[in-house]
């Protein structure tokens, strides 16, 4: 409760400073929980989202398509620490910026000539949970220049555009409200650094794309189709909010 | 067979009292949600859960539709004699997922 308080003055000071809510430290929506969920994801047997992990390494191992498996070609999963760090990134081969899950998804295409799963679906979670979860613990840093440039900009238009019947940008709560209430719950900075994330209300795992189009929903706006570009491009703003938090994944939120 | 994860000490002295662990992926439809396109969910539960250890039923838990997803049911156990301890968990379809580990006591 320290570190929320801690956090949540933190944040009040800078909104009463007048700083532009940007320059505000990126605090992990760790801090927002109650210790009970934070004790939920601390414990590496009781993390529901360490099924999903475990889940992503039996088909890591399981060949498809042609035969082969992302093991053949990757080794170990544990070789895959600190690529997630860098999801979304630009992809020279699509010519577009590509979140982990499309990536997955592309190899499975290019390299294992099967067919891709679905963006929402059990496998495809499962296997960015996999990913993700090797570099737990690294900042991170997606890059947000070069020919990502224009995506970030796109992105951040977004998040700062108002939408819905509700008529709130994403930035009106997660940025002007941080640590004030929303009925019962505080109101976070909305960072996706523990994503995919096993989320109490879905009783499920989720990725970044499923809570955009959830919270799309909330504010009763038409949801961005998860995978969509404009989905990827705003994953990739959302994840440059956080560049320098410790990636969490599997986290547990409410 | 569904995704599981059980927890077992490996070793254990004669008489020691261990933590048993066990999580099952299973999304436990309580049959009263519905899709985003508004159709019902319909049930789908596990209904019970048992742990044997020495062939003799330890743990028997029946479970009803107010259980949340992912069922993690966590208890105690006198350490006897080494022997496997075997975890088995019933759906209301009667599709059966088992999983076992050794302890072994010193």
């Amino acid at each position: 409760m320290k570190r929320l308080a801690l956090a949540v003055a933190a944040s009040l000071a800078a909104i009463a400073g007048s700083a532009p809510a940007q320059e505000t430290p990126p605090v992990s929506g760790y801090q927002f929980l109650l210790p009970e969920t934070q004790a939920l994801q601390d414990d590496d047997f009781a993390n529901p989202g360490m099924l999903w992990v475990e889940l992503g390494g039996k088909l890591w191992d399981e060949p498809a398509g042609n035969g082969t498996s992302c093991q053949n070609c990757h080794g170990a999963p544990e070789a895959m620490r600190g690529v997630g760090t860098r999801y979304p990134q630009w992809s020279q081969t699509e010519g577009r910026v590509i979140s982990l899950e499309q990536q997955v998804n592309q190899c499975r295409a290019e390299r294992q000539q099967a067919d891709p799963f679905g963006y929402s679906s059990q496998e495809l979670v499962s296997l960015s949970a996999l990913v993700m979860h090797q570099s737990r613990g690294l900042p991170m840093s997606v890059a947000t220049d070069g020919p990502a440039a224009s995506a970030y900009r796109r992105g951040k238009a977004y998040y700062e555009t108002r939408r819905g019947q509700l008529n709130l940008a994403c930035s009106n709560c997660h940025v002007d409200q941080v640590g004030s209430r929303l009925r019962g719950e505080p109101i976070s900075q909305g960072q996706v650094n523990g994503f995919p994330i096993y989320r109490q209300l879905w009783q499920d795992m989720g990725s970044v794309g499923r809570m955009i189009a959830w919270c799309n929903d909330a504010v009763r706006a038409e949801p961005l189709a998860e995978g969509s570009q404009m989905a990827v491009e705003l994953e990739l703003y959302l994840r440059s909010l956080g560049n320098g938090l410790a990636i969490e994944t599997p986290a547990v939120r409410r | 067979m569904r995704n599981t994860r059980i927890r077992v000490p490996e070793t254990a002295a004669a008489g020691d009292i261990v933590e048993i662990r066990a999580m099952i992926m299973h999304p436990m439809d309580n049959g009263f949600t519905y899709t985003t396109q508004g159709t019902l969910i319909p049930v789908d539960i596990v209904t019970d859960f048992t742990c044997t250890y020495l062939d003799e039923e330890v743990v028997h838990v029946r479970l009803e539709p107010g259980i949340s997803a992912n069922p993690y049911f966590s208890f105690r156990l006198r350490a006897l004699r080494t022997g496997k301890v075997e975890f088995a968990w019933v759906d209301q379809h009667g599709e059966k997922t088992v999983a076992e580990a050794l302890l072994t006591v010193k």
